[in-house]
């Protein structure tokens, strides 16, 4: 009787110390779940969810505080991806979010430009060069296209240019054939 | 005698080869203008080095190579450029790219060429630069610069394979270069050899070529003691089977080695180039000349097909017209009729766009309705499993339509569709004639912007992690400034708290002392004051 309390009270120990070693050893640092969200988020940190960026987003989603329906630069594809991932129903777009555009970039008129650094402060991937009262300029390959730029602009300098097809980024395109009456 | 190795499937179209190949290569005369691309290469496009108006001589250098992946572009004649423009290109997009207009002088006045006296005293990197800035590229038709080719990677090269099997219908290009010059096609590859340090050199031609293969076989002898003296040199007949010229499947018919996928030939220590290009490497080193032409086949609907070495960036309809195509012509393909693509602006009503032919350009096929009638409509998949039958890349598919065609392109890469190579049997051999390569390059290209799009993101979010960091930190050492500040009013506060008795008594001995001082000056003023007023 003893002996069978004692084999099983060493047991418990030896597994217990186990657990407690793996719990510290596998200790998993944040939310993995708000990282697999983010991976899906495309990035731009426009905020047009409503959350300041991509990351309180995803954080918003893990935690079921948001739709999945509400990242315009996703598309569609982001958010069947996000039902994928999560196990829940797809779900169109919602009725206060804005509609997906095409993919654009950020272009400052430069001979309007008073270098005010305003655009600056609000780039969220710091992809506006410049500094005060000097013109400014975008990297166009680092600009997410995110828009947040265009309203803090007192003069009004910068506009949102539509990314054209180009040999470079050609796609090949899905096969459509036309159909044709029977004779 | 070489025991040979065969891939799995593989089709036998009509070769059409025959007619192109009576006559011999011809120049074609000096076009009216060439519009030389700056993009003839896989990669980056080479930066213009001229102006619009600048005064070019035959070899000079106009498109400077820009980037790892990036090859030169030389003026094809002398002349003056009249334009550094967007022009419509062949490419299957049918989409303008920059180019450099030509207007030939007549002259064909060469710049001063610098040949390479004895490549054997140069260094590897020497010559691929040299390559590089002669702006070689393979000419079998992906035109990817020869010089990164040529780099040597960790595994030794074991086997060189020139590649003159030239599978496709129509296309002799490569035959007639065999036939003509084999002897400098012969010691390009050696150039090649010697470069890459291979023990082997292996020219895989297939067996519908005998005077190709006889004329490599004599020059290989001929040349024979400097050969023979370095590695060994062997003309190899291999069957006639579409797709042979492919690279992977040469590689396995010649060595029955299989390239991984995912993996490159030079991972197995094989490399392979076409015999076209090993002529450009000796001609590029042995007499300092950039690539400025190539032998180009017209065939098709036309009145004589034959070859023609035409300079790069001839017009593809002035080029066609040495041929004379006939009245019912309704477009011009580039490449094979198994894997070229109809060039844009050559069809259909309304005037002709002049599109130049490229480094890549190997054969113009005119087309009519009676040679290539428009394909029935397609009808669903009925499973039937040809295509596998015939898929060279051991692949499935009809899976691989299945899920390019629902856009599944996860389970597509699982499927191991980047290993297709695009070679058309499957859509040859289709019942329902379904356009199958065109539901492949889809998804490829829609896989590929997938993973540029996500190498974006991964991007902006490290740029707006950072940015956030540096936002933290700026607002911190703000702060910490803030605090700094304090800490120095606190002090200044501090100092003027309510003093002890003891500062107090001190502070009243000073003063004493100081109201001492001020008295003790003050008669002395006085006094001074006396005297110059009795002065």
């Amino acid at each position: 009787m003893l002996s069978a309390l004692l084999v099983m009270a060493a047991l418990a120990i030896v597994l217990g110390a186990v657990l407690g070693f793996a719990a510290i050893k596998f200790h998993v640092e944040g939310n993995p779940l708000v990282d697999k969200i983010d991976a899906i988020l495309p990035q731009t940190q426009c905020g047009q969810c409503s959350f300041p960026g991509c990351k309180p987003y995803a954080t918003a989603i893990a935690a079921g505080e948001a739709d999945i329906n509400r990242c315009p630069p996703g598309g569609v594809e982001g958010i069947q991806k996000l039902a994928d991932l999560l196990g829940v129903d797809f779900k169109p777009f919602g009725g206060d979010t804005a509609a997906p555009k095409p993919k654009s970039v950020a272009i400052i008129d430069e001979s309007t430009c008073i270098g005010c650094t305003l655009c600056i402060q609000a780039c969220p991937v710091d992809a506006i060069v410049g500094a005060a009262k000097q013109m400014h300029t975008i990297i166009a390959a680092e600009c997410t296209g995110c828009e947040l730029c265009v309203a803090p602009c007192p003069v009004d300098c910068i506009s949102m240019q539509v990314i054209e097809e180009k040999i470079s980024n050609w796609k090949w395109k899905y096969p459509v054939y036309s159909l044709v009456t029977a004779q | 005698m070489r025991t040979l190795y065969h891939f799995h499937g593989g089709v036998h179209p009509p070769s059409n080869k025959t007619q192109s190949t009576r006559l011999a290569i011809a120049p074609a005369p000096l076009p009216s203008r060439l519009i030389v691309p700056l993009h003839q290469h896989a990669g980056e496009t080479a930066k213009p080095v001229v102006q619009a108006g600048d005064h070019v001589l035959k070899g000079q250098l106009i498109g400077m190579p820009d980037g790892f992946v990036s090859s030169a572009v030389h003026a094809p004649t002398s002349g003056t450029i009249a334009a550094i423009d967007m022009q419509l290109i062949a490419h299957p997009s049918g989409l303008p790219n920059l180019c450099a207009t030509l207007i030939p002088d007549g002259k064909d006045e060469w710049i001063e060429l610098e040949p390479v006296k004895n490549y054997r005293d140069h260094s590897t990197t020497e010559l691929q630069h040299l390559l590089r800035m002669a702006g070689v590229v393979g000419l079998g038709g992906a035109a990817f610069p020869s010089d990164i080719k040529l780099r040597l990677g960790k595994q030794k090269i074991k086997t060189l394979i020139l590649n003159g099997a030239e599978c496709e219908p129509y296309i002799t290009c490569d035959d007639m270069l065999m036939r003509e010059r084999a002897a400098e096609i012969v010691q390009g590859a050696e150039i090649l050899r010697f470069m890459l340090d291979a023990d082997e050199v292996l020219y895989g031609v297939e067996d519908n070529k005998p005077e190709a293969i006889a004329a490599l076989q004599q020059a290989i002898t001929a040349s024979g003691s400097a050969l023979q003296q370095s590695k060994r040199h062997e003309v190899v007949a291999i069957p006639t089977i579409y797709p042979g010229g492919s690279a992977k499947q040469l590689i396995r018919v010649l060595t029955g080695l299989e390239v991984p996928s995912g993996k490159l030939p030079t991972d197995i220590g094989v490399q392979c180039f076409n015999v076209a290009t090993a002529y450009t490497v000796h001609r590029a080193l042995a007499h300092g000349e950039p690539l400025l032409s190539r032998i180009v086949t017209v065939a098709g609907n036309v009145r004589e097909a034959r070859n023609y070495e035409a300079l790069i960036g001839t017009p593809i309809d002035e080029l066609v017209a040495l041929s004379e195509a006939l009245p019912d012509t309704n477009g011009y393909i580039m490449g094979g009729p198994m894997m070229g693509f109809a060039l844009p602006g050559m069809s259909g009503p309304g005037p002709a766009v002049h599109v130049p032919m490229v480094k890549a350009t190997n054969c113009i096929i005119v087309s009519s309705e009676k040679l290539f009638p428009p394909p029935p409509p397609a009808m669903p998949c009925i499973r039937c499993t040809r295509c596998v039958e015939v898929c060279p890349a051991d692949l499935q598919p009809q899976d691989l339509f299945w899920f390019a065609q629902s856009k599944e392109f996860g389970r597509a890469q699982t499927f191991s569709l980047f290993d297709c190579i695009e070679c058309g049997a499957c859509s040859y051999v289709c019942p329902s004639h379904i356009p199958l390569v065109q539901y492949y390059r889809f998804a490829k290209s829609e896989i590929r912007a997938r993973e540029h799009d996500k190498q974006l993101a991964d991007q902006a979010r490290d740029r707006h992690e950072f940015h956030e960091q540096r936002i933290e930190r700026e607002k911190r050492e703000k702060a910490e400034k803030l605090a700094a500040k304090e800490k120095a009013a606190q002090a200044a506060k501090l100092a003027a708290q309510p003093l002890t008795a003891e500062q107090q008594a001190e502070l009243a001995n000073l003063a004493t002392s100081r109201e001492h001082i001020r008295e003790l000056a003050q008669s002395a003023v006085e006094h001074t004051t006396e005297n110059t007023g009795a002065n």
